[in-house]
C-alpha cells in the first residue's frame, strides 16, 4: 500500500516537474550538423531518444555545419539567430568563441556528471579546449589505400605518401595545409615534437612545401569528406587522406578493397556549441538537450553507428558493437590502442595564428 | 480676336496652354507606371542592392580597431614609428584601460582575429592578454610595460605597435591592396613577398578561361541553334527539349557526371584504352585541371549560349539566303556576308551570359578545378565561409564587379549593345 503511494506520489511530482520545465522551454529545436551518416548517427543516439522522452518538442535538422560559422556571423549581425544547438570542429567552435558568437558552457552545472560521479570537466579532461566546446567524438584524419593496388608490402608509415617509387600512382590530400604540412615535415625529418617550432618559421613553411613539391604532380586535392572515399573506390587514387569514419564505411560497409593506415593520423574534436544571446525559453530547451545527449551512455551510443571515438572517458568501456553489421567497434576507433600507436595531436593555437598567413602561401603554392 | 490666338500659345480646350496639359497628363502617367513598378524596385533595392552595398563597404571599413582601443590608438598618435623602439609607459597603461572594457564585451578575440590577417600571432596575443589583464591596475604604479611583456614577448616589438598603428584609421585601403597582392608598407603600398601571391594570378586565370569557355560555347553552340531555328517547328521543338533536358538537371549531378566521364578511370579513358588509342599505364589527365573545368563548364552553359542564338536565328529569313545565292553568290558567301551578321545580336547575347556567369562561376571549378582550374571565386568564397576575413572578400568581389563593368562598357564601345538581342 505505502509502495503504491510513494510510486503515485513520484509520478505525480515527475509530471509536476516535467510540465513544469516544458512551459518555461520552447519546443522547436534547430539542430545544426554536417549531414550523411554523421548527422544520421546523431539522430539515431541523441535525437530520437530525446524525442521519445519529449513527444511535445519538434526539432530540425541543418546540414549547415561546414558554413557554420559564416552564417553565425550572418545571423548575429542580422540580429536573428535561429539555430539552437550547433555542431561544429574544435578549431570552429575557438573561433566562434573568439568572436563572441557562442556561448560560454560550464561543464560542471551544464553537463552531466559520468555515472560514478565524475564530474563532467574531469571526465572530458583534456578535450575541453574552448570555454564555448562540448566535446562529442573524437576523430582523426588518416590515410586510406587500396590493397589491391600497393603489391605485397601494404604502406605501414605515413611518409609512404611520399614514396612515389614504392607506390606509383596517385594520392589525394586535403586542399588546406591543416594536416598536409605537418606530415610534409615529419616525413622531412623533423621531430614529432618540433613539428610546429618548425612550422612556425617561414623557413619551415618553405621546407614543408619543397617536401609537398616532390609529389606535387601526383596529388588530387579534395576538399570535401566524401571525395577520398569515392576516388579510392573508383580507383582513382591508390591512397588519400580522409575521416576514419568515411573509410570505415568504404571498407565495413561497401566492402571496397581498402585499408588503414593508421600511423601519424591527426586527432581532432567534433561537438556542439550554443549559439550566443539565444532567448530564454530556446536557451533552456538547448541545454536540456545538451545536458542529456552528452551523457555518458549517449556517447557511447553513437559509436554503434559511426566508427568515431567517444570524447568521453567513462564512454570508452561501453562501446559495443555496430548497429547493422554487428561488428565490435572498439577495433575500429581511432583512439583503439593498437591504431593509435603513433598520433599527431592538431594544435589549436598554433592555427589560429598561423592559419591566414600559411594558407596564403599554401595556396598561392598550389596555385603555380 | 483671331489675331491675338494666332500669337499667342496653342491652348487646350480647358483653356490651359497645350504644352503645360501635355506635360501634366504625361506626368500623371508617369507617376501612376512608377507606382506600378515601385513594389519591384522597393523588394530589389532592399534585397539586391542594399546587402551589396553593404558588403561593398566592408571592403574599406576598418572600425574595429579604434572602437576596441580607443585609448591606445589615441596614446600611439605621438609615437615614431621609424625610431622602431616600442612606445613607453603611457600607451601600455592606455591598452590595459582598454582591454579590460573589451574582455567585459568579448571584442578583444574579435580585434585579435582581425589584426592576425595583418599580423601572424596576433590572434593568441589578444586572447592570452585578455585572460592576464584582469590582474592589473592601470592606476597603479608597477610597470605595465614590463607586466605586457611578461605576458608575451611580442609587446615587447615593435612589429605589434606598427600593426595597430597601421590599422587605426576607421577606413582602410588594406583590404584592396591585399586583394592586388600587395600590403601597406612602412613608406606606402608594396608588393607582397612572392610566396604569397595568388589573386593576380587568379584574376588572369578567372578571366582567360571565362573567354575560352564563352568562345567554345560559341562554336559548339552556333550550328546547334542553326540546325534548329531551320528544321521544321515539330522537330525543331522535340530537339529542343535534348538542349532543356540538361538545363534543369542539378548543377551538381551535371559536375559529377563529367567527374565519372573523365576522370583516369573514367568512361573516356577506359573507352579510349580498350580501342588501344592510349596505353592503360598512360590514361589521359583530363580532371582536376584547366581543361576539366572547361569542358564542365562549357557543358553546363551551353544552353545560355543556343537560346539567345536560336531565337534571333529564327527570325533571319531563308528568302535572304535564296537571293544571295540567285545572284551567284557560294553556299560559303551567302552564309558569310548575308546570314552571319544577321545572328551577331544573338552571339552577343549568348556571350555576355555566359561570360558573365562563368566570372563568377563556383561549385564546377571547387568540384573539377583542382588546383590549376579554380577561379577567384572559390577564394572569395574562402574567405567569406573559412577565415572569415569578410573585408578581403568584399575587396576581391568588389574589383570583379569593376572588371566585369569595365568589360561591359568596353563591349558597349565596340560592337554596342543595342547589337544584343534576346529574341524577336
Amino acid at each position: 500500500m505505502t509502495l503504491t503511494k510513494t510510486i503515485l506520489a513520484t509520478t505525480a511530482l515527475t509530471f509536476a516537474a516535467g510540465f513544469a520545465t516544458a512551459q518555461e522551454m520552447s519546443n522547436d529545436m534547430t539542430l545544426v550538423s554536417w549531414g550523411g551518416a554523421y548527422q544520421k548517427s546523431q539522430d539515431l543516439a541523441y535525437l530520437k531518444p530525446y524525442l521519445e522522452m519529449h513527444p511535445e518538442v519538434s526539432a530540425t535538422w541543418d546540414s549547415s555545419s561546414n558554413e557554420a560559422v559564416a552564417k553565425l556571423r550572418a545571423m548575429n549581425e542580422a540580429g536573428n539567430v535561429t539555430w539552437d544547438v550547433v555542431d561544429v570542429v574544435a578549431s570552429d567552435a575557438i573561433r566562434l568563441c573568439d568572436e563572441g558568437l557562442a556561448m560560454e558552457i560550464d561543464p560542471d552545472t551544464m553537463l552531466a556528471a559520468a555515472p560514478d560521479g565524475t564530474s563532467a570537466a574531469e571526465d572530458f579532461g583534456d578535450l575541453l579546449v574552448s570555454d564555448c566546446f562540448i566535446p562529442q567524438i573524437v576523430y582523426s584524419t588518416t590515410v586510406g589505400y587500396r590493397t589491391d593496388l600497393v603489391g605485397d608490402t601494404p604502406p605501414d608509415d605515413i611518409c609512404d605518401i611520399f614514396d612515389l617509387e614504392a607506390y606509383p600512382g596517385k594520392r589525394s590530400l586535403e586542399k588546406r595545409p591543416i594536416n598536409t604540412m605537418e606530415w610534409a615535415l615529419l616525413c622531412d625529418g623533423v621531430a614529432k615534437d618540433e613539428v610546429y617550432d618548425v612550422l612556425g618559421t617561414s623557413e619551415g613553411q618553405e621546407r614543408a612545401l619543397a617536401k609537398l613539391d616532390t609529389i606535387k604532380d601526383q596529388v588530387v586535392w579534395w576538399s570535401a569528406g566524401a571525395d577520398t572515399p569515392q576516388l579510392l573506390a573508383d580507383g582513382e587514387v591508390v591512397m588519400g587522406s580522409t575521416y576514419n569514419g568515411r573509410l570505415f564505411s568504404v571498407i565495413e560497409e561497401q566492402k571496397q578493397p581498402v585499408a588503414m593506415l593508421w600511423d601519424a593520423q591527426v586527432f581532432d574534436l567534433d561537438g556542439w556549441i550554443i549559439p550566443a544571446g539565444l532567448p530564454e525559453d530556446r536557451l533552456a530547451r538547448a541545454l536540456d538537450f545538451i545536458m542529456f545527449a552528452t551523457d555518458t551512455q549517449r556517447l557511447a551510443d553513437q559509436a554503434k553507428y559511426i566508427s568515431y571515438g567517444p570524447a568521453r572517458a567513462s564512454s570508452a568501456p561501453l562501446v559495443g558493437k555496430h548497429a547493422e553489421l554487428g561488428i565490435e567497434m572498439g577495433p575500429h576507433m581511432p583512439t583503439d590502442p593498437a591504431n593509435a600507436k603513433n598520433t599527431f595531436l592538431y594544435n589549436y593555437e598554433f592555427w589560429a595564428d598561423y592559419r591566414d598567413d600559411i594558407d596564403a602561401k599554401f595556396q598561392a603554392w598550389l596555385a603555380k | 480676336m483671331s489675331d491675338q490666338t494666332t500669337s499667342g500659345p496653342v491652348l487646350a480646350a480647358d483653356g490651359t496652354p497645350l504644352k503645360r496639359s501635355l506635360a501634366r497628363a504625361l506626368r500623371m502617367q508617369k507617376l501612376r507606371a512608377l507606382a506600378l513598378i515601385a513594389p519591384l524596385l522597393l523588394f530589389v533595392l532592399i534585397t539586391f542592392i542594399a546587402p551589396i552595398a553593404d558588403m561593398l563597404f566592408r571592403s574599406v571599413e576598418n572600425q574595429i580597431v579604434q572602437d576596441t582601443l580607443p585609448q591606445t590608438v589615441e596614446a600611439l598618435a605621438d609615437w615614431d614609428p621609424s625610431a622602431s623602439e616600442v612606445p613607453d609607459e603611457e600607451v601600455f597603461r592606455a591598452l590595459a584601460a582598454d582591454l579590460k572594457v573589451a574582455v567585459k564585451a568579448k571584442t578583444h578575440t574579435r580585434l585579435g582575429t582581425r589584426l592576425n590577417y595583418e599580423m601572424t600571432g596576433a590572434s593568441s596575443l589578444f586572447r592570452k592578454s585578455g585572460r592576464r589583464v584582469k590582474k592589473m591596475d592601470p592606476e597603479g604604479d608597477a610597470s605595465l610595460k614590463e607586466a605586457f611583456i611578461g605576458i608575451d614577448k611580442k609587446w615587447g616589438e615593435p612589429e605589434i605597435w606598427n600593426t595597430i598603428l597601421t590599422y587605426s584609421p576607421k577606413y582602410t585601403n588594406g583590404y584592396f591592396l591585399n586583394a592586388v597582392d600587395m600590403q601597406k608598407g612602412p613608406d606606402g603600398p608594396e608588393a607582397r613577398p612572392e610566396n604569397q601571391q595568388i589573386y593576380m594570378i587568379l584574376f588572369g586565370r578567372t578571366l582567360f578561361m571565362s573567354l575560352v569557355i564563352t568562345g567554345s560555347c560559341i562554336l559548339l553552340g552556333y550550328p546547334v541553334a542553326w540546325i534548329l531555328a531551320n528544321l521544321p517547328t515539330r522537330t525543331a521543338n522535340l530537339l529542343m527539349i535534348l538542349v532543356l533536358l540538361p538545363f534543369w538537371t542539378s548543377l551538381l549531378v551535371r559536375t559529377s557526371a563529367w567527374k565519372v566521364m573523365l576522370q583516369q578511370q573514367g568512361v573516356i579513358n577506359d573507352v579510349l584504352v580498350w580501342l588501344g588509342l592510349v596505353g592503360d599505364d598512360a590514361r589521359l589527365v583530363m580532371i582536376n585541371n584547366q581543361f576539366g573545368t572547361i569542358v564542365a563548364m562549357t557543358h553546363i552553359l551551353l544552353p545560355f549560349m543556343i537560346l539567345p542564338m536560336y531565337s534571333v536565328m529564327q527570325t533571319i529569313q531563308p528568302t535572304y539566303l535564296r537571293a544571295a545565292k540567285s545572284l551567284g553568290a557560294t553556299n560559303w558567301t551567302a552564309f558569310w556576308r548575308v546570314y552571319f551578321p544577321q545572328s551577331v545580336p544573338g552571339i552577343g547575347a549568348g556571350s555576355i551570359l555566359v561570360f558573365i556567369l562563368s566570372i563568377g562561376y563556383y561549385i564546377t571549378p571547387e568540384i573539377v578545378g583542382g588546383n590549376t582550374g579554380t577561379f577567384i571565386s572559390n577564394r572569395i568564397a574562402y574567405h567569406i565561409s573559412s577565415s572569415l576575413n569578410w573585408g578581403l572578400a568584399a575587396a576581391l568581389g568588389a574589383i570583379l564587379l569593376a572588371v566585369v563593368l569595365l568589360l561591359y562598357y568596353a563591349y558597349d564601345k565596340i560592337v554596342g549593345i543595342d547589337n544584343v538581342k534576346l529574341g524577336g
